[in-house]
């Protein structure tokens, strides 16, 4: 931030309000710390969703003299939310977040990652539990020798994704995962996704 | 044919051992371990082993092939996608290496390079299937080789590893994909190796037990905490602990281990840390 003085900060009230990081509270706390550290904010503002591009786009034109007297946007939400901001202005866009995961909310301030939205889903076969995801090495096809009395052995502390699904199956009575998994097709995972809906025709495409 | 293959089919009891690649670009003190595995019928050649930067085994198997050895290439999943490995084995088998231990890897977490990005784009068990459709002269893809190489692949199982369900499938899973040959992580209990190789005897599968000279209580202790689905039992715990010379019943309890895998198993494979040198004491009826 040292390069600017005057900060236009934004925060997000979605996932970044739930996991405290960009809602109203730490973009005031936010706010206070710039100044005490000297630079003048010439505003804010908390977008509802800020990774919905044209809403974005449309919510921070409202602030637009403040952002004028802005030298950088400072964004308090995911990296897509921040990608919304700095596609819709010519200044400078930071973001004050650095995100790991799209997390699931067990209670107030505590997330786990279930899904990695990889395009190529198993989990009808799975019990419901996600091995690309919740095991440490993506594994389709069982535990691996790490496998330690049931827990991985990239992290003691958790289960081993595989025995959790073996352990569910079992309770569903629905067997041991026995199919060979052929390898994953990593081609749906193509960077960057773009997702289109045509509305007209309901047809769905990946670009 | 890989020699190993011949032998096992024969009904020969196997020995195998394993030579680490040195973290460096001289070969020179892998082959010298080797020369300490003169009697031994095929070395293993691990990759990058525990997750930590080493020589390619590739590189090291070639070199032991010049040197008349039969190498057993250690192929693991971590740090390779299907392009690379299916390149890799093209290559093995342009170099004369007939014989792969396919592994899904170790974590890079184990590692020494802790932020490198962990591929498993493969399992071990995506691997070998891979392997056998190189063998049939296609690639993964569907694209016709050339020519196309043959490999005798083994896999590893963890006889001891729990819940045994869920293991036992995983192994049936490898099996099904066409695994030459089972080469195990150390089992300590006649029990558990019975169970083992009853469950596989009826697919004809040959298993190379694995054998670990305990060389001091600190080590079976370390390999009870460190070691995933190695469990050493509390009597040996003990017989090491009370013994005047550690390393000595170290030897005598690997002994009754070969003597189970001599009635149980079609092979061993020696784990002795730097000891070669009691291998011939080890394998002694």
């Amino acid at each position: 931030m040292k390069d600017y003085q005057a900060v236009f900060l934004v925060g997000c009230g979605s996932c970044a309000t739930v996991c405290k990081v960009g809602g109203e509270e730490e973009v005031f706390a936010t706010q206070e710390w710039l100044e005490e550290c000297g630079h003048e904010v010439t505003g804010s503002m908390i977008l509802d969703e800020a990774c919905h591009i044209m809403r974005a786009a449309r919510e921070i034109r409202r602030f637009r003299d403040q952002i004028a007297d802005a030298d950088v946007l400072l964004v308090l939400s995911c990296g897509a939310g921040a990608q919304s901001i700095s596609d819709c202005t010519d200044k400078p866009v930071l973001t004050g977040v650095d995100p790991l995961f799209l997390g699931n909310v067990r209670r107030f301030g505590q997330y786990e990652e279930k899904c990695s939205l990889c395009g190529d889903c198993i989990l009808n076969e799975t019990a419901g539990i996600c091995p690309v995801t919740t095991c440490a090495k993506g594994l389709l096809n069982g535990p691996c020798g790490g496998m330690e009395d049931g827990y991985c052995e990239v992290d003691r502390q958790q289960q081993c994704a595989w025995v959790r699904i073996y352990q569910r199956l079992e309770k569903q009575q629905r067997g041991v995962f026995s199919r060979v998994v052929e390898p994953k097709d990593w081609s749906r995972k193509f960077k960057p996704g773009k997702h289109f809906i045509d509305r007209c025709s309901g047809k769905n495409s990946d670009l | 044919m890989s020699g190993l293959a011949e032998k096992l089919k024969a009904g020969r009891f196997v020995i195998t051992a394993e030579v680490a690649p040195p973290k460096g670009g001289d070969v020179a003190p892998a082959l010298k371990t080797a020369e300490k595995l003169k009697h031994v019928d095929a070395i293993n050649v691990t990759d990058n082993q525990g997750a930590c930067m080493r020589m390619s085994p590739v590189a090291v198997a070639r070199c032991l092939v010049e040197e008349g050895f039969e190498p057993i290439l250690q192929l693991t999943c971590r740090d390779r996608n299907r392009m690379a490995l299916q390149s890799e084995l093209l290559g093995a088998a342009a170099l004369g290496i007939k014989n792969l231990l396919v592994l899904t890897g170790d974590h890079p977490r184990f590692g020494d390079h802790k932020a490198s990005r962990p591929v498993f784009d493969l399992d071990s068990i995506q691997l070998l299937q891979g392997i056998r459709k190189l063998e049939s002269g296609f690639d993964m893809a569907g694209n016709a080789l050339i020519s196309s190489p043959g490999f005798f692949v083994g896999t590893a199982a963890a006889p001891a590893a729990e819940p045994q369900d869920l293991v036992l499938q995983k192994i049936r899973k490898k099996i099904a994909a066409g695994t030459d040959f089972f080469q195990t992580q150390a089992v300590f209990s006649r029990t558990q190796v019975a169970a083992f190789s009853t469950a596989v005897r009826a697919e004809k599968i040959p298993v190379v037990l694995g054998v670990v000279l305990l060389k001091s209580l600190r080590m079976a202790e370390f390999l009870n905490d460190q070691i995933p689905g190695v469990q050493v039992p509390q009597d040996l715990l003990k017989r090491l602990d009370d013994a005047d010379d550690s390393l000595a019943e170290g030897v005598k309890i690997a002994r009754e281990m070969v003597t189970w895998a001599r009635d149980l198993c079609q092979g061993v494979h020696l784990m002795t840390f730097g000891r070669e040198d009691l291998i011939p004491q080890i394998m002694t009826e």
